[in-house]
């Protein structure tokens, strides 16, 4: 497992970026399912980055491991904000015309249809949210 | 890192993205945008060579889509494969003109 530290800010956004897909390359992880994981890192470290500690600042831990046979990434965000469990938030009707549709939870929910598997926990007064996809 | 190339001819505007529209890069296309989007009436956005699109790229086209149904038309072309299935996946097939 490889555990990467950093402030909870967007700008670190290409830190981030740079430090999983290092080891999704190293195991050989599809393009598509490189692109489809970056979105979903994306998309939860700035929810963490924009809501979590503000209007503060604080720390999170993002975590990577890759299982062999079958091959499967896992990776988990650490942080001690405001709780926030992405997986109960409801899904947006992307079905409504562009009048109507606004771009909130888009994220989360491209989160919940690119990857396998979504958890959440609350422990110790940290968030843990991890996510799951076969490589 | 997001390229943005714009060419103007009347009240046509071509803007071709390269590169990565995240989150980071988001603004920049918004702003590049919002310099002259009041003067178009046909505002064509080409994906050719965007490798990369997330939910902040998104909000900006959906904010183009809902600028241009007023005063024109929009279209998105060349998409690659990866990016056509998050227009599917979020609905932004039916809501965007994609060619």
């Amino acid at each position: 497992m490889k555990t990467l530290t950093v402030k909870a800010k967007v700008h670190n956004l290409s830190r981030v970026l740079a430090f999983i897909n290092k080891e999704l390359d190293s195991a050989g992880c599809s393009k598509k399912s490189t692109f489809q994981i970056d979105v979903a890192v994306e998309e939860l470290f700035v929810n963490i980055a924009s809501y979590a500690y503000a209007p503060g600042s604080g720390d999170v831990t993002i975590s990577i491991s890759i299982s062999e046979d079958p091959a499967v990434a896992e990776i988990t965000f650490l942080d001690a904000g405001v709780p926030y469990d992405p997986v109960s938030k409801s899904d947006p009707d992307v079905t409504l015309d562009a009048e109507k549709r606004t771009i909130g939870g888009l994220g989360i929910f491209m989160v919940k249809q690119s990857m396998d598997e979504l958890l959440y926990d609350r422990r110790d007064d940290l968030n843990i949210t991890t996510i799951r996809k076969k490589i | 890192m997001l390229n943005i190339n714009k060419t103007r001819d009347g009240g046509k505007l071509c803007v071709a993205l390269e590169g990565r529209l995240d989150t980071t890069t988001a603004p920049e296309l918004e702003a590049s945008l919002k310099e002259e989007l009041d003067t178009v009436n046909e505002l064509i956005i080409d994906l050719a060579k965007l490798e990369y699109i997330s939910s902040a790229g998104l909000r900006v086209l959906l904010a183009a889509q809902k600028a241009m149904m007023k005063q024109g038309s929009m279209v998105v072309t060349n998409p690659n494969d990866v990016i056509s299935e998050i227009f599917e996946v979020t609905g932004f097939s039916t809501i965007l003109t994609i060619e």
